[in-house]
């Protein structure tokens, strides 16, 4: 699967409650946690965010609570995938989970810059800069996660496989 | 194998796993609260699943934003409440009846040694303070396990903790595990299993292991773990008649690290905005006042946490400009300190009790903050926003330690208060 946006750069430890503030959370329709995603953070993003576009950050993106609301409302928002140096563990389940592929690509996560337009290829983690016209290469997929993203998720994941059992 | 290694092995029936390995495993208990539990409930019906795998080991506790705060709060209460009559749950935990889920599970003896557990919750790892298995997932994958009894996973590679030493006067779980996410980042432990071992650790009550097990998701952690002991079997005794197993680390188990901490170089621990690895010796982080102290959440509303800001409240008044919010973590924890004459002593003091709620801990309701204030909680994040504003500020610490600091008006050791 190929990607391509824009870039919308964050820093290191981007915690939960930075992506979806907690009070948004009393409901969980993915259009309204949208309106709100890094609302603290950066609060042009949401105003400016095109689907398609990539997210971009450095190490342990995602860190704090078990929120899925988090990727949901990125998802929702329109973003189309998730580059960093790390991501912490709950938040890289739930995003593969909702069909949301991430790629752990550190020196992606250096050298893009806030704004650049980026070419992703899932299916072999290689991310073209072409903004910069540079090449970048993420720590492939697991084939595991691919089939979860091929299908759009955990939930039509298993439905697909109890539909195969019959 | 390491006793992480040995849990997840009985799991999936196989006498040996290794860290990094794939597994399937069969999970002994499955628990969403108010805020995760209507997206997984979604889940479990977009699967086309009917029932769940067992009416007695799906644990729904609306402790979030209850009692409900607004109305798309009573909405979501109102799903879980509907979900577990048509399942027939045997444990829906209602207002009245309630607590917070991780300091709530464990009294009523739902979790116990060597059992897996999953809770769309990142504080679901508390429970390794029982030598249990548990870890944090989101509501999907807590659908799907509702549904099926078994989740996949990773074998986590284990980091090995030790402390050493005797706790200096006022030191308390909660200082540990601060002083060791200051050690090694919020992502130090990332997708790790922190083993916590060492005299300083056999020594801590079931309430400060229970702290300790409760952070490790702030450093990363995918569990956090403590081989049970004597103190452990009596705290699950009169809790329950369910049968369980106890495992324990072999000598040659193999650790990714092995750090080792002499607590007598611990003092009280304070961590600072904005993120929990910004932690000082609580002498050092200078003249700071504060706005709100709360005492209570998964991590610090135990019995124990509360006789300890009892000790240091009684007889004395909080700083005028300030407000104490305390919130015991569970029904039977209320009605202990109620009979212990605690209560009484919180509200001589001037502040204000709760019945058991997140409530501040995320910002939700009881206690949320303006812009510019500041709180120091002896909960167990303090990201940008966390309790309210954006431009709000919260720090970490111990019960004792937010105790003396709402006499004091500022963040202070509890000597400069009382002796002990
Ligand atoms: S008390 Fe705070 S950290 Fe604990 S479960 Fe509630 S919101 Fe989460």
């Amino acid at each position: 699967m190929i990607l391509e946006g824009r870039i919308w750069k964050f820093g290191a430890d981007v915690d939960t409650d930075a992506i979806i503030p907690a009070r948004y959370l009393n409901q969980s329709d993915p259009k309204e946690l949208a309106k709100h995603a890094m609302e603290d953070e950066r609060p042009e993003f949401i105003k400016d965010v095109k689907k398609g576009d990539i997210l971009l950050a450095d190490k342990n993106f995602g860190c704090g609570s078990s929120r899925e609301h988090a990727p949901l409302a990125l998802k929702a928002a329109g973003i189309s995938c998730i580059i960093a140096k790390s991501f912490a563990r709950i938040f890289f389940r739930n995003s593969f989970n909702l069909g949301l592929p991430l790629l752990e690509s550190p020196e992606a996560s250096e050298a893009i810059k806030d704004g650049d337009r980026v070419r992703v290829d899932l299916d072999t983690g290689e991310i073209f800069n072409l903004t910069q016209r540079k090449k970048f290469s993420a720590t492939p997929i697991p084939a595991f996660m691919q089939a979860l993203l091929k299908d759009g998720g955990l939930i039509p994941h298993l439905r697909n496989k109890r539909k195969k059992r019959g | 194998m390491t006793i992480t290694e040995k849990i997840l092995a009985a799991h999936i029936n196989k006498k040996a796993v290794s860290a990094g390995e794939l597994i399937d495993v069969r999970i002994d208990l499955a628990l969403a609260n108010d805020i995760t539990a209507p997206l997984a409930i979604q889940a479990f019906n977009e699967i086309g699943a009917k029932r769940v795998f067992h009416r007695d080991r799906v644990v729904l506790v609306p402790d979030h934003f209850t009692p409900a705060k607004d109305i798309p709060s009573a909405e979501q209460c109102k799903t879980l409440r509907e979900f577990a009559k048509a399942q027939r749950l045997t444990y829906f935990f209602e207002v009245g009846q309630c607590g917070i889920e991780h300091v709530l599970l464990p009294e009523k003896g739902l979790v116990l040694p060597g059992e897996v557990v999953i809770g769309a919750d990142s504080h679901t790892c508390t429970y390794g303070a029982m030598g249990a298995f548990s870890t944090g997932v989101g509501s999907t994958d807590l659908g799907a396990a509702m549904a099926t009894g078994r989740l996949w996973l990773k074998v986590p590679e284990s980091l090995k903790l030790i402390y050493h030493g005797r706790l200096n006067p006022w030191v308390s779980g909660k200082d540990l595990i601060l002083y060791t996410i200051g050690d090694i980042g919020v992502d130090g432990a990332r997708y790790h299993a922190m083993e916590f071992c060492g005299e300083a650790i056999q020594k801590l009550p079931m309430s400060g292991r229970f702290t300790m097990a409760n952070m490790a998701i702030e450093a990363g952690g995918k569990n956090g773990i403590i081989e049970p002991d004597e103190v452990t079997l009596e705290f699950i005794k009169p809790r329950t008649k369910r049968p369980y197993k106890i495992y324990r680390s072999d000598r040659d188990a193999h650790y990714s690290d092995v750090k080792e901490y002499d607590v007598s170089k611990i003092h009280p621990q304070v961590a600072l905005p904005h993120i929990p690895s910004n932690v000082k010796d609580v002498r050092e982080v200078g003249k700071i006042e504060i706005d709100q102290v709360v005492i209570g959440s998964c991590t610090n509303g135990h019995l124990d946490d509360l006789r300890v800001a009892g000790r240091i409240l009684n007889g004395r008044k909080i700083a005028s400009s300030l407000r104490l919010i305390v919130i015991p973590a569970t029904q039977e924890i209320y009605r202990q300190a109620l009979k212990e004459g605690l209560i009484e002593i919180f509200i001589s003091a001037g502040g204000a009790v709760s019945t058991p709620t997140c409530g501040p801990c995320l910002g939700g309701h009881m206690g949320v903050l303006a812009e510019g204030e500041r709180a120091l909680a002896t909960t167990n994040r303090n990201f940008r926003g966390r309790m309210g504003h954006a431009g709000s500020e919260v720090y970490l610490c111990s019960p004792a330690v937010a105790a003396a600091s709402a006499i004091r008006g500022r963040i202070c050791h509890p000597e400069e208060v009382v002796r002990k």
